[in-house]
């Protein structure tokens, strides 16, 4: 393996907030509260559980993630079969500088998505990628 | 020549084009009759309606003959606004009115081309022609389609949309390549109509059509099924029930008879001296659908449930460019199994169907969470019935618990895989069984997903993502060690850097590598 190896994963945080009116029966107070804690549970584990799973490599061959948490899957994609790639950064991601790079395969279901990368590892991704794609003869599908 | 539209007129005159460009044709003029005819049956009944159920008040006169003359317009600039034409390097098409629509396919990414006459097409001998690319089709779009050319239109742009394609290679005997006649790998046997009653098409139909009636009832203000059922609820019988199931699975059989003629009437699978397959079925309406051979990844047999219980089966072919709808990628309607076996050896060109193979079993954790998967949501369904139904609730789901374990028992002896020199051959479901043989070139990616359980369990679920078909077909609740020495194994290469990279590093993640 002599590629180089990028070991960067962040995750955002999704964070939901939960809203519910306040009125007097006892089980919507009770409903409120186990959603409270589920939420807070979920906020606290989720992301830093995400975090501890995702990984993400590519060499000159193919690109490859994992990703998920209770449920986790790789995506292998090779270079040679690439059709676009994609950078898509939302407000979240703009506040803390990061971005999520697409990278998309002939097939429908086959994108590989790795989110949450530095801006600039985002971008120097992209080129890399890019170059290495265009070196790649055939119509990829 | 004229110069092109669009050209502002204030330029001094271009030099004249030397080449001559090839004309603009316009959809066949018949269409203007045939529109109206296709959307018109469906409008049919409510005009009637709308005619009959007053004193023929002069509003009611109006609004039909303003429907139809609205059907004749709409159609009429559909026809005025549509021209297609085709050079050397594509295919273009524009259309529509309000919303222009410029659509240009370079000719050598057409992939299948897709033939359809819906009857009122076949009176005024008429074809709608669908062309297929490599990419995949999402909802909505629908390619390039040109509705309608006729049938003579038709069929000579079928041959030179693809001949192109092929030309490469048949360089060595130009014009000669088309005389050659054309290879039946299958044809429709009358023997094959046992298959119709098993697949369920019938009760489709009845859905559909009780659909539609029940659509015309609303909006004549009558609510029969909303009737029946409050009927039903008041007047608790069992024979009632009893026999309303037996009616109704009397007339799907019945139905699917004809029904099954309809769709297949005059089956013919062929190979095409120019390198294609040719499929064209249907009584009333006429389908036509043709494949690069090339672009063909690998089969699927579908086996539903009744139509495997009666040795049956039907090929689906795997391949880019054809959408799902309408069931144009079908190669082979419900047929014996032998057949379909034959159809899928045929058309793939090998010695030994690589659907035949001898599959490997999955381990038993997979039957363990094939079972739970199919119980357990009648279980907790049952579960939830008895503490908040009325008593009579809760056995229906419970007396189902014992087939889903069955059907869960049976997805387990389905699932199996294997792989030869060119194919991996996956096997997947219970009540639609099938068996996808996939080209190990036409793979082009994986996606391995564990969940917690099968984590737990040591099982995951491999797909092999391609851009054919489906575009993923999944080998589920393979063991851990097996499922990966598999996709290594299927594609060398594209795994084994990370299987060795994530070895040492990550540990954890893919210990029995």
């Amino acid at each position: 393996m002599q590629a180089a190896a990028f070991w960067l994963v962040l995750f955002v945080p999704q964070l939901v907030v939960f809203l519910l009116v306040s009125s007097p029966p006892t089980w919507e107070l009770a409903l409120l509260v186990a959603t409270l804690v589920v939420g807070v549970v979920h906020t606290a584990v989720e992301p830093s559980w995400r975090y501890r799973v995702h990984r993400w490599e590519t060499t000159p061959d193919a690109v490859y993630t994992l990703s998920g948490w209770l449920n986790q899957e790789w995506r292998v994609a090779p270079v040679s079969r690439i059709q676009t790639i994609d950078t898509k950064r939302g407000p979240f991601q703009q506040l803390l500088g990061l971005a999520t790079v697409t990278v998309t395969t002939a097939s429908a279901a086959g994108p590989v998505e790795i989110e949450g990368l530095d801006h600039e590892v985002a971008q120097q991704l992209v080129v890399e990628l890019t170059n290495t794609t265009q070196a790649t003869p055939g119509d990829a599908t | 020549m004229s110069t092109p539209p669009g050209v502002p007129t204030g330029l001094p005159a271009a030099p004249e084009l030397t080449e001559p460009v090839p004309e603009w044709h316009r959809l066949n003029v018949r269409m203007l009759l045939v529109r109206p005819l296709n959307e018109g049956i469906a409008l049919l009944v409510p005009i009637a309606v709308l005619l009959f159920t007053g004193n023929g008040e002069p509003w009611r006169l109006g609004a039909s003959g303003m429907t139809v003359a609205l059907i004749l317009a709409v159609s009429y600039f559909a026809w005025r606004t549509t021209k297609y034409r085709i050079t050397d390097e594509k295919v273009e098409l524009h259309t529509g009115l309000l919303t222009r629509k410029q659509l240009a396919v370079p000719r050598d990414r057409i992939r299948t081309v897709d033939l359809t006459s819906k009857p009122g097409h076949r009176i005024f001998g008429l074809s709608a022609v669908r062309i297929g690319t490599g990419q995949q089709h999402t909802e909505g779009t629908d390619g390039l389609t040109l509705d309608a050319v006729s049938s003579e239109e038709a069929a000579r742009l079928r041959q030179l949309l693809l001949r192109k394609v092929v030309a490469p290679q048949a360089t060595g005997e130009p014009g000669a390549t088309v005389e050659q006649p054309s290879q039946v790998i299958s044809q429709l046997d009358l023997k094959w109509l046992r298959f119709a009653p098993l697949s369920l098409s019938g009760l489709v139909a009845i859905g559909a059509v009780f659909g539609v009636l029940s659509n015309y009832a609303d909006d004549l203000g009558l609510h029969p099924v909303q009737d029946l059922w409050e009927w039903v609820f008041s007047h608790p019988s069992v024979t009632f029930i009893g026999g309303a199931v037996i009616a109704l699975a009397v007339l799907s059989l019945v139905l699917s008879v004809p029904l099954y003629v309809l769709q297949f009437w005059n089956y013919r699978l062929t190979r095409e001296p120019n390198g294609t397959l040719h499929v064209q079925r249907g009584l009333l309406t006429t389908r036509s659908v043709t494949v690069e051979e090339q672009r063909l990844r690998g089969v699927d047999i579908q086996e539903p449930l009744l139509v495997r219980a009666g040795r049956g089966a039907k090929t689906v072919a795997v391949t880019t460019g054809l959408g799902t709808k309408g069931e144009s990628n079908l190669l082979l309607p419900p047929a014996p199994l032998s057949v379909a076996h034959q159809v899928a050896r045929d058309v793939l060109k090998v010695e030994d169907d690589p659907t035949t193979r001898k599959l490997r079993r999955h381990p038993f954790a997979a039957l363990r969470r094939s079972l739970v998967r199919h119980v357990l949501p009648w279980a907790v369904i049952t579960a939830g019935l008895a503490v908040w139904a009325p008593s009579w609730a809760w056995p229906i789901p419970a007396v189902i618990i014992p087939f889903a374990a069955l059907v869960g028992w049976d997805n387990y002896r389905s699932l199996g895989n294997a792989l030869d020199e060119s194919y991996l051959v996956t096997r997947n479901n219970s009540l639609v069984r099938s068996t996808v043989a996939l080209q190990r070139t036409g793979i082009i990616g994986w996606r391995i997903r564990r969940s917690f359980f099968q984590r737990r369990s040591g099982l995951m679920t491999i797909g092999a993502t391609t851009a054919a078909g489906a575009g993923v077909y999944h080998v589920t609740d393979v063991g851990e060690a097996d499922g990966l020495a598999l996709a290594d194994a299927a594609v060398p290469g594209l795994l084994r850097p990370f299987l060795v990279e994530t070895s040492t590093v990550e540990g954890q993640a893919e210990r029995n590598v």
